[in-house]
């Protein structure tokens, strides 16, 4: 990390839209040209960038594009609040300001040889999509990839192409459950720990990545250890207040641990004393 | 070995137009709307000639003292983090172009930041306020990302410490290690003595600042005798101190009690006004406001002072982390005196007792620390089961 780095790591860089795509009724992901005065916009997968609506304020979202496309930087933004109220309105050519990219990202490296189990629920896939692009740019590194996803509904389900060719490819396992849906949905009901009866895991030699509302992650961590996936193998991807995304504000924190800059993604020991905890 | 000097408390102002020759705004404490505030000052008769404070949980009162004492109160509302770490900054405004847009700064030179750089003596810093600044240093300084307004506006700053000749009524820097008396961190260091030998001030230099400065003031070198009146009075101070607070093992003390029942019981009091926020020497918690003009076309980004005490500190898409008034005491608590340890290798806290002085329902800091080592066990909102997810995941 630079040391040098002051104060105009809040100073927000137009950001070109060169794409809208819906995703479902109120997400919709963002492909973005920032303008990095000419030179390639690096991340890591798990990395989030602070994206500002000109004169309305600034939403954390993380990115969810392949980190070796260095011109279309993805962002799946879920229509929530003010600001991602007003993002949802653009069109190509609009300009958003972005600054980032902050925090830490996934063990891809570490789970090179290993296999790999994703679970995710609701817009919590965004953040792991570059797990999965780094991971097929390397295929011959890692060994099985399990993806359990969960979402609301049949219709709220994001990447549903994406989701289906996966699926397709060799020693990739795609499981999706849905938390209420009608008639139509032929697939599986219930919360995304149900998916786990579905799989086979290789528990010594898994490492695992969560990254969804606190109490899946908490029930995923739970049906993980069970199964014998030590804490140490088992990472997730926290969601908190921040303001500043350089560790200054305060607001992001969780314990000791500032989710900005010594997260958002965490190994469970380093933070499991804390996550047990009510409104910590 | 430091030497000691002394000047005589008539020629305290040349000290202050020493410090003005040398280019410095003089801030220091001054007698404003019943309390001592810090503000840009001009010579000694600014400072609160004759004043003392009586602080107590929850009050704060004004007296006479008798005497003529420069320095014979003892911690004002203010911090010298009003001035270090402003309470609004403008960090920079923005010029729609086209549909894009551009970052505008004064200087045109974006590590610059827009403010004025004061070139600032604060007069009259306290040992606990000298180690509230040392605390801020490393927070605004986290080895990735440096507070560079901070940091511009602390390197230039001129430092006259007065150490404690009285203890406060919510004092327990001896507790924290933190005063009566300032070893470091400041450019001179002065004791005042009001006795048979008269009125006059020790001083010690701590940089090449301070000498330069003592260069420039007349004084004498202190005698043995006068150097242990000073060194008696802040002795006495730190006997004086009725309150105190336990650290050892405090980290793991309330690590493992973010459970217990306390927490329950201080939400009762607590009116989560963020009071004990505002005057806490350390507290950095801010926020950014994004606004724009009436016609849109040109924005600014403010950086504001913020509590974990406030509603909004928290909150997600979906809820707020920390609703309840217990988890947010407890988060302040446990920040400062636990895991601002693992943060940044020392306490948050100083001792200075504002927070307990400046809390309108008086919570005193050092008295739940010891009911938390008394109770300990679960509260009864933490033994609360999570019924509904359960009921959810046992449906499958």
């Amino acid at each position: 990390m630079n040391s040098n780095v002051g104060i105009d790591s809040m100073f927000p860089l137009p950001a070109q839209i060169r794409k809208v795509v819906w995703e479902t009724e109120d997400t919709f992901t963002l492909l973005l040209e920032p303008d990095n005065g000419g030179s390639d916009f690096h991340f890591s997968p798990g990395q989030f960038n602070m994206l500002y609506a000109f004169g309305i304020g600034e939403s954390a979202i993380s990115i969810s594009s392949d980190p070796s496309n260095k011109d279309n930087i993805a962002h799946t933004i879920h229509r929530v609040g003010s600001v991602t109220s007003v993002f949802s309105q653009l069109e190509k050519g609009d300009v958003i300001g972005l600054r980032g990219p902050f925090g830490n990202g996934w063990p891809v490296e570490k789970a090179k040889g290993k296999d790999v189990c994703i679970v995710t629920g609701g817009i919590g896939l965004a953040p792991l999509r570059p797990v999965l692009y780094s991971i097929f740019n390397n295929r011959k590194e890692y060994g099985k990839i399990f993806l359990l996803y969960g979402a609301r509904s049949p219709l709220d389900l994001l990447y549903r192409v994406e989701l289906e060719k996966w699926g397709k490819m060799k020693d990739v396992t795609v499981q999706v459950i849905v938390d209420r849906c009608d008639t139509s949905w032929k697939g599986h009901i219930g919360v995304v720990t149900k998916l786990f009866s579905y799989i086979k895991l290789n528990t010594a030699n898994t490492i695992a990545m969560i990254c969804g509302p606190e109490i899946m992650m908490k029930f995923t961590i739970q049906e993980l250890s069970q199964r014998g996936v030590p804490p140490e193998q088992i990472y997730i991807s926290m969601e908190r207040n921040m303001k500043c995304g350089i560790g200054l504000c305060g607001h992001c924190q969780c314990g000791p641990k500032f989710v900005c800059k010594d997260g958002p993604v965490f190994a469970l020991p380093q933070i499991s004393q804390f996550l047990e905890k009510k409104e910590i | 070995m430091k030497s000691h000097l002394k000047i005589e408390s008539r020629q305290l102002n040349i000290l202050f137009d020493s410090l003005k020759d040398l280019g410095y705004t003089i801030v220091g404490p001054t007698v404003r709307e019943g309390s001592i505030v810090y503000d840009n000052i001009d010579s000694a008769s600014g400072l609160p000639v004759g004043w003392t404070d009586e602080q107590s949980a929850a009050a704060y009162k004004l007296k006479r003292r008798g005497d003529n004492s420069y320095f014979g109160y003892n911690l004002s509302p203010y911090s010298w983090k009003r001035f270090l770490f402003p309470p609004r900054v403008k960090l920079f405004s923005a010029a729609k172009k086209g549909k894009s847009f551009k970052i505008n700064s004064d200087s045109g030179n974006a590590s610059v930041p827009i403010m004025s750089l004061p070139n600032y003596a604060f007069i009259g810093v306290r040992p606990c306020e000298i180690q509230a600044i040392k605390i801020q240093d490393k927070v605004f300084n986290n080895w990735q990302y440096i507070d560079t307004v901070y940091k511009n506006r602390k390197e230039k700053v001129f430092i006259v410490a007065v150490n404690c000749t009285q203890a406060g009524g919510t004092c327990f820097c001896v507790s924290m290690n933190s005063g009566p008396k300032a070893d470091n961190g400041f450019d001179i260091a002065l004791t005042e003595v009001i006795d048979k030998g008269g009125h006059y001030f020790i001083v010690e230099a701590g940089s090449e600042k301070g000498n330069e400065l003592m260069s420039k003031i007349p004084h004498t070198v202190a005698g043995q005798s006068e150097i242990e009146n000073a060194n008696r009075l802040v002795q006495t101070t730190a006997r004086q101190m009725n309150k105190s607070m336990d650290t050892k093992d405090i980290k793991e003390l309330l690590y493992a009690n973010l459970e217990s029942r306390h927490w329950d019981d201080v939400a009762t009091r607590c009116l989560t006004c963020a009071n004990c926020t505002m005057v806490c020497p350390t507290c950095f918690c801010t926020t950014v406001e994004d606004v724009t003009d009436l016609t849109g076309e040109n924005a600014e980004r403010w950086k504001r002072w913020d509590s974990c005490f406030t509603m909004d500190f928290a909150r997600v898409f979906g809820g707020n982390f920390r609703s309840s008034s217990r988890a947010r005491y407890r988060q302040w608590m446990t920040h400062k005196l636990a895991s601002w340890i693992d943060q940044f290798g020392t306490s948050g806290c100083v001792g200075c007792g504002r927070c307990i002085t400046w809390c309108p329902v008086g919570i005193d800091i050092t008295e739940e620390i010891e009911k938390i080592k008394e109770k300990g066990g679960k509260g009864e909102y933490f033994n609360h089961k999570d019924t509904k997810v359960t009921k959810e995941i046992k449906k499958d």
